[in-house]
């Protein structure tokens, strides 16, 4: 079985942002940048099926810039077999990279694709559903654990109240959770074997999608400011501080 | 200008954060109708249209929806969309599963996450785990948003008298299938819609530890929250975590206990009115955002905090 994982580029998140004095956008130069952690988490899921015995081959694709190569290798570092950067120096909304992903589908024909519940730069949540939706897959999102069997995978997943399983028919999609696994670090030799994998360098157009947006962005703010308040000295003066001046119990 | 809304149901009962979702949709401006998509769902598409503001509910009673599965239901929303400038639905576990299929399908972007309504068109929504706040607006036919519950004040559940109509359609992909459910049980309040939340971070040291915290927490009618190290640790289940990943809450008390404060659980937190924390390390970040901080070892103080409240 072939398992195609999404990778994304994004800022460390470590990172503490800052917004542009121009209002247009967050200050990304000379940062830390990183593969996001729900995408280690996906690849480190397709891993284990292949370790597994389940996944056959794992082919990792990325949308972004040159520099996603990066990414990329460290992917394959983990145990992805080959990669596929999908260039594209601009900033792309989730639509436009769920339909590139889609394009890299109908090439590729994964039975499974995992990529991570949602990228911590634009917090959308939302490219594993719409790859879903265009490619007309079933989708697991949120995944906590992942279990395929013949052509169906189980996908149980976190959500508000608990936990949910699904049962879904191959091929599917599958977002990860944070409990999913906890992912492992790309040994040296292995980030040296990594260099002679195969990376395949696309563009939108060779993949003949459009990448427009009916979104736009007219100005990203730094979120008001929280002023930090007093130092209690005793629980007594807390709950003094409570009842007496901000009347909350 | 008509906005869709798709109800939040849970046990034949409205979801709390339909409410702020109808409270964004009546700020967009319009009518506002709302769907309740589900299986022997009358009694919850009776209680929809008493929602303040809501002028026609729509009921899709049939098996297909009853596990509310993406496959099933995007469809649904997706036939229905066509009449509407906006269908909204809250940024739960449930309707991050099934809206942005839906914009997929009509060839839109997505605005996740919405915390205010500037125009019928544009919309503030935290980016960066609230790190920076992104004004977007939108040029699509049909605006497909999620909304944050904490951004807006919920409408009355009483009150409005919507006339009700049922929808035929049955959309049954036959892709996926409900398996089982494990849902957490607490007769404490619903963490997002709690007025007070008590969280517990790596500081409570294991599980058991948190009982002091329930204790506390049912003496003040809280929910009981925690953070992602917490949750890593193993201490508490996933449901309870509070964060950029976890639950968004903004109660009228927060009560962080043993907490350091990494952006991604302020991310989750920091909208709250009144920010209490108890850490002994003075130097953890959370008492940046903290009203009232107090340097204690939390096995002493949140006994006494228990007698005194």
């Amino acid at each position: 079985m072939k398992v195609l994982v999404a990778v994304k580029r994004v800022v460390d998140y470590n990172v503490k942002v800052r917004v542009k004095a121009d209002n247009s956008g967050v200050d990304l130069a000379n940062v830390k940048m990183s593969m996001n952690p729900f995408c280690e988490i996906a690849v480190e899921e397709a891993v284990r099926l292949k370790e597994k015995g389940v996944a056959t081959e794992i082919v990792v694709v990325s949308i972004g810039p040159t520099t996603a190569q990066e990414q990329l290798r460290t992917a394959l570092a983990l145990g992805a077999d080959r990669a596929i950067l999908v260039e594209s120096a601009d900033e792309l909304t989730s639509l436009a990279v769920a339909k590139l992903l889609k394009a890299v589908v109908d090439k590729e024909q994964p039975q499974l694709v995992i990529l991570g519940k949602q990228a911590i730069d634009s917090d959308n949540n939302q490219t594993g559903q719409m790859l879903a939706a265009l490619s007309g897959y079933p989708q697991g999102t949120f995944a906590s654990k992942v279990e395929v069997s013949g052509d169906s995978v189980n996908v149980t997943r976190e959500i508000d109240a608990g936990a949910q399983t699904v049962s879904l028919k191959l091929p599917a999609i599958v977002t990860t959770d944070l409990r999913l696994n906890e992912p492992r670090y790309a040994s040296l030799p292995n980030i040296m074997k990594a260099k002679k994998k195969p990376l395949e360098v696309l563009t939108p157009d060779a993949l003949g999608v459009s990448t427009v947006s009916t979104n736009k962005t007219l100005k990203v703010e730094a979120p008001a400011a929280r002023s930090a308040g007093i130092k209690v000295k005793s629980v007594a003066e807390l709950v003094d501080k409570l009842k007496n001046e901000a009347k909350v119990i | 200008m008509t906005t869709l809304v798709i109800a939040e149901h849970e046990n034949g009962a409205i979801a709390p954060a339909t409410l702020n979702t109808v409270a964004a949709a009546t700020k967009i401006g319009g009518d506002v109708h709302v769907l309740v998509a589900g299986q022997n769902v009358a009694a919850v598409g009776e209680a929809a249209a008493k929602i303040a503001g809501v002028s026609k509910v729509l009921v899709a009673d049939n098996a297909a929806y009853e596990h509310q599965l993406p496959e099933n239901v995007a469809p649904l929303v997706v036939e229905l969309a066509s009449a509407y400038s906006h269908v909204l639905a809250a940024a739960t576990s449930n309707g991050k599963n099934i809206l942005p299929r839906v914009a997929a399908h009509l060839d839109v972007d997505q605005i996740s996450e919405i915390i205010s309504v500037e125009s019928a068109d544009t919309f503030k929504r935290p980016i960066y785990a609230g790190n920076a706040i992104s004004t977007v607006q939108s040029s699509a036919a049909v605006k497909v948003i999620t909304v944050r519950a904490t951004g807006f004040d919920a409408v009355a559940a009483e009150g409005g008298s919507a006339s009700v109509e049922a929808v035929s359609a049955a959309h049954d992909a036959g892709k996926s299938s409900f398996v089982s459910e494990e849902l957490a049980k607490s007769d404490r309040p619903e963490l997002t819609a709690a007025k007070i939340v008590v969280s517990g971070g790596r500081g409570m040291q294991n599980g058991d530890n948190f009982k002091h915290l329930y204790t506390l927490a049912d003496k003040l009618g809280a929910a009981v929250g925690a953070s992602r190290a917490a949750v890593d640790a193993g201490f508490v289940p996933n449901d309870m975590q509070v964060g950029q990943t976890g639950k968004i809450v903004a109660p009228q008390l927060y009560i962080a206990v043993g907490i350091s404060g990494a952006i991604q659980h302020l991310a989750g937190m920091k909208d709250s009115k009144v920010i209490v924390a108890i850490n002994k390390d003075e130097e953890a970040p959370i008492f940046q955002v903290a009203d009232y901080g107090l340097v204690a070892d939390l096995f002493e103080a949140i006994p006494e905090l228990e007698k005194l409240v």
